[in-house]
């Protein structure tokens, strides 16, 4: 008998959450002190899944199954592959940070927020290890309450309702068109096989008519699409961003668009693959101008944190534009760059957090020589900033290197036009650097910033190892996900020779 | 002249009769004791309503057939809504308590009237001659007329009553109308089992215009677009606990009677009545979400909030076939719970006289009174329809149903709608939890009745939106009772 990790590591944080929904509120140092507890202890359940994870093959592993609604072919079915252990880890080692970067920043109604926090934390990994599209939506959904309260709650006061209802309403809608199109394939399929079913692996490799393919494709990659966010869906990325509590931001960034990443890769492709390749085109050249338009936006960008949340559009382009090569170092990269993002990205999150933590500020002009009172920020944010625009030796560099080596083997244009997304970057992220960081002290109130604690640093040293890490060996992740990644491949290639009808045969059905 | 008396059981109306017996009872106690002592008539119902739910589920579940010469279906699909009907009574009589007492109107004329209106919405459900439809909806509605008027003195409780009672009566004649060109249609019968038959061969315009005059009865009831202009007034009108009782009860009981009708009557005339229904249900939930955005009355809103939840039901009537039946039955079930709930928080922040019934009177509740906010918030989400509650799974229900009988842009309207929907319902919670409070709110009392309703509600929600298969294969139980589905 196998120990359920999967159910221990979605339903603990829950747990959790019942337990400070317990404590007394007053008391915020215990309360950070026991979300502290629950997050290390959830990272340690995690890492048997990493130690214990068969790397040679593309099968579902740790699968758990129960009935939950027989009669509607739906069970509570989860079980993970390469491209979740590597999310499903992400989220666990996240949290922990998350929570020691809420220290000083939250104060007031501490315990609602590390309810939110635990909760997020159960959908997010609900997502990640769900096989059946009903429990999927179900997770998908409910992370949208606790992210919403979030933003809404301990954001910033000016705009923060504003960005919350922007946040929940935006991906509300793709999901609900998602939903139609589950139900959808859901009918289609029994029809087809004779089994009603929501279990995910069975829907694989079903011969769906092409017509209903490319519909069920749209209404999917409309709810990932947002979530990413691509562009043109984008707009609802920088309010919220920039209205959120800076542990918001770093969760919103690391792990929640990364869920739209991970949706295209685990629903949207292996259930249609022939619209997949239909729509290879679209999607690369949105994800060409998602990286371009970003970065020329960042570019332009006054407020230090707005500026990191376009530099996300643009790094979720590359991962996009990398999934959607359908190659080996193409979609190994995308993978890889989900991950990389999760770390400079949310590394960037903390560091404009804490900034702002200490001037009550986010204006790039209200900075500028910030290196000669706070030498270690200024080191700490110098690698993480070296690491996002892809230097060698870092791990933004493998991501991007693997991209766009995958997408020069399928179309070189997408791949010429992307590179200088790669360029861009160091522009926005060299300049706004030096603006911040180096020359005269200009404002008296800069003398005396103090550098960061203790706890600050803590907060940084895991996340520059695995940004080290990941930029010179790679190797101990991409193998994880290379059995996933060719079973992946090979799925899609077949769907690729078999011959696909593009009749419309019977479009009558809809009504 | 021989009279032949048919034979009959008592059992089969076995609730009726003691809902009937214990409302008499509830006057003749009140008329017995002296005056000023109250305390008698909510606990003769609950006891009322208690026993016709025991006599629901231990005799009659299960059984099926007609009754009193063919004119009473004893069948699952009547106990399952007399289970609705039961549950929601007795949370309106717990919401009504501390309310009533406050307006100095625990009349036991009151309670009396709930469970005759409770006889009225069975008579409906359990019905299968159109002549016994029409008695439950006068019981029904009547008793409903003079709850809405009850407290006279209250400007806006009169114009509700007098509202409800003219458009009501209007309704009633259309309903009653459409049922006589039916029994010209049909040659001389109102049997619902006997008129497909009858109804059968040849286009016969008189059928047709009798459909229509249903729908407009029908329509009415269940507030749809645009039957629906005397909803929000009503609503905002009648007592809260009253309007709790119509949104929920009255709503069901149409619905129930309704999907009988349609189900079993017009399966064969399915494609003339689709397509009125079809539009009706899209006006209904479009019009019902975009006017409650604008609302700021919290009754208001929740009234145009159950006009679109009209519309999604009226979705699952389109869809007709057994799954549509069993989200139906779903979906009241989980709307009573939920929308009652709702309703109990409206009274308990409402207090003292409803001086409390702006949404901006729930700015900051979140930070002073957690609870009842986490609680509002939930049966928000459940409204909206967010997963796990209860209202997700009845919205996921009702679009199965829509997209397997293959009305993929009705459904992909009716998502769009809950997703328009999710904007005001996500505003109490944002003036909750985001806002703070303009004044402080002082007090709120719990009254017992009120904590226990809300507690059992918002327990029910979460309760069978996380395992919905119990309460499903019940209703998949007593959906086999449309076998033409």
């Amino acid at each position: 008998m196998q120990l359920p990790i999967l159910s221990i590591l979605v339903f603990f944080p829950v747990l959790g959450a019942v337990l400070l929904g317990i404590l007394d509120r007053k008391n915020h140092v215990l309360l950070k002190q026991v979300t502290l507890g629950i997050s290390l202890a959830e990272f340690v359940f995690s890492l048997p899944l990493w130690f214990r994870f068969d790397s040679q093959t593309a099968a579902m592993q740790f699968v758990e199954r129960y009935n939950w609604l027989p009669q509607y072919g739906i069970s509570y079915y989860v079980g993970i592959d390469g491209f979740s252990l590597l999310l499903i880890m992400l989220s666990t080692f996240l949290t922990p940070i998350c929570v020691l970067a809420t220290w000083t920043d939250i104060n007031h109604r501490v315990k609602e927020f590390m309810i939110c926090l635990l909760t997020l934390m159960a959908g997010m990994l609900g997502v990640f290890v769900s096989l059946d599209l009903f429990l999927f939506y179900v997770f998908w959904e409910v992370m949208l309450i606790p992210m919403y309260l979030l933003i809404g709650i301990w954001g910033n006061p000016a705009r923060r309702v504003y960005a919350a209802i922007k946040f929940f309403l935006f991906t509300m809608f793709g999901s609900v068109l998602m939903l139609v199109a589950i139900l959808v394939l859901y009918f289609y399929a029994g029809k087809a096989t004779g089994t009603y079913t929501f279990d995910l692996l069975k829907l694989y490799g079903l011969n769906i008519p092409f017509h209903l393919q490319f519909w069920m494709f749209l209404a999917f990659g409309l709810a990932f699409a947002i979530k990413v966010p691509m562009f043109p869906f984008h707009t609802w990325l920088p309010d919220a961003h920039t209205e959120a509590p800076t542990v918001g931001s770093v969760i919103l960034a690391a792990v929640l668009l990364k869920m739209g990443t991970y949706g295209f890769l685990r629903f949207n492709m292996p259930l249609f693959p022939q619209a997949a390749h239909y729509f290879v085109p679209l999607f690369s050249i949105l994800a060409v101008i998602g990286i371009v338009y970003g970065a020329l936006v960042s570019m332009v960008q006054k407020d230090l944190k707005r500026l990191v949340a376009f530099s996300s559009v643009s790094h979720l382009g590359f991962v996009m534009l990398g999934l959607f090569t359908f190659t080996m170092p193409g979609v190994q990269g995308g993978i890889i760059q989900m991950i990389n993002h999760g770390l400079s990205t949310g590394a960037l999150f903390l560091i404009v957090g804490m900034i702002y933590e200490r001037r009550h500020t986010r204006m790039i002009a209200d900075f500028g020589g910030l290196s000669t009172p706070m030498p270690i920020y200024a080191t700490i944010f110098m690698i993480v900033t070296l690491s996002s625009i892809g230097l060698p030796g870092l791990n933004g560099f493998v991501g991007e290197f693997l991209i766009l080596l995958g997408a020069f083997k399928t179309n070189m244009l997408y791949a010429i036009v992307a590179a200088t997304g790669v360029i861009f970057a160091a522009c926005y992220m060299l300049w706004m650097f030096q603006r911040v960081m180096f020359g005269q002290v200009t404002s008296e109130k800069n003398k005396e910033l103090k550098d960061l604690s203790c706890r600050e640093i803590a907060i940084f040293v895991p996340l520059l190892l695995f940004i080290v890490w990941i930029g010179i060996y790679p190797s101990t992740f991409l193998d994880k996900t290379k059995a996933s990644t060719e079973n992946f491949l090979a799925l899609m290639e077949k769907a690729k020779s078999t011959q696909v009808s593009l009749s419309h045969g019977d479009k009558g059905e809809a009504r | 002249m021989t009279l032949t008396i048919p034979t009959f059981n008592l059992e089969s109306i076995g609730p009726w009769i003691t809902l009937s017996i214990f409302a008499i009872a509830i006057l003749l106690a009140d008329a017995l004791s002296p005056k000023g002592n109250r305390a008698a008539a909510p606990v003769l119902a609950m006891a009322g309503l208690a026993m016709a739910g025991l006599q629901t589920v231990f005799c009659l579940w299960g059984r099926s057939g007609m009754d009193f010469a063919r004119m009473v279906y004893v069948d699952n699909f009547s106990f399952f809504f007399y289970m609705i009907f039961i549950l929601g009574t007795g949370l309106t009589v717990l919401l009504s308590l501390q309310y009533l007492k406050d307006y100095d109107k625990n009349l036991a004329e009151y309670y009396a009237l709930l469970l005759f209106a409770t006889v009225g919405m069975m008579i409906m459900a359990a019905s299968s001659h159109l002549i016994m439809i029409f008695l439950g909806l006068e019981i029904m509605s009547i008793a409903v007329y003079v709850l809405a008027g009850l407290f006279r003195d209250d400007a806006r409780s009169n114009e509700a009553a007098l509202k409800y009672l003219l458009l009501g009566a209007f309704a009633s004649a259309f309903l009653l109308f459409g049922m006589a060109m039916l029994y010209g249609a049909a040659g001389g019968t109102l049997f619902l089992s006997e008129l497909p038959g009858r109804l059968a061969g040849g286009f016969k315009p008189l059928t047709l215009l009798a459909i229509a005059l249903l729908v407009v009865g029908f329509g009415f009831k269940v507030a749809s677009v645009p039957f629906h202009m005397w909803t929000p007034d009503v609503y905002e009108g009648a007592p809260t606990s009253v309007t709790a009782f119509m949104a929920v009860g009255v709503k069901a009981a149409a619905f129930a009677a309704f999907a009988r009708v349609f189900f079993l009557a017009f399966p064969a005339l399915q494609p003339d009545w689709t397509m009125v229904l079809w539009v009706l249900a899209v006006a209904t939930m479009t019009l019902g979400n975009i006017v409650a955005i604008a609302q700021t009355n919290i009754k208001r809103m929740l009234a145009y909030s159950s006009i679109a939840h009209a519309g999604y039901l009226l979705v699952a009537i389109i869809a007709a076939n057994q799954l549509g039946a069993v989200s139906l039955m779903y979906y009241l079930l989980a709307y009573t719970l939920m929308n009652l709930g709702a309703f109990g928080v409206v009274i308990l922040v409402g207090r003292k006289k409803d001086s409390y019934l702006s949404i901006y009177d729930y700015a900051g509740l979140g930070a002073q009174h957690p609870v009842l906010a986490a609680t509002m918030a939930l049966f928000m989400f459940a409204l909206a329809g967010i997963p796990p509650t209860a209202g997700f799974v009845g919205k996921f229900y009702i679009f199965s149903a829509a997209v397997q009988a293959g009305y993929i842009w009705l459904a992909i309207i009716g998502v769009m709608n809950s997703v328009i929907s999710v904007y005001y319902y996500l505003r109490i919670t944002v003036l909750m939890y985001m806002k703070p409070a303009e004044a402080d709110l002082g007090p709120i009392t719990f009254a017992p009745g009120l904590t226990a309703t809300l507690l059992l509600t918002a327990l029910g929600v979460m309760l069978i939106g996380v395992f919905p298969g119990f309460i499903y294969n019940l209703a998949v139980n007593s959906a086999k009772v449309f076998p033409g589905l």
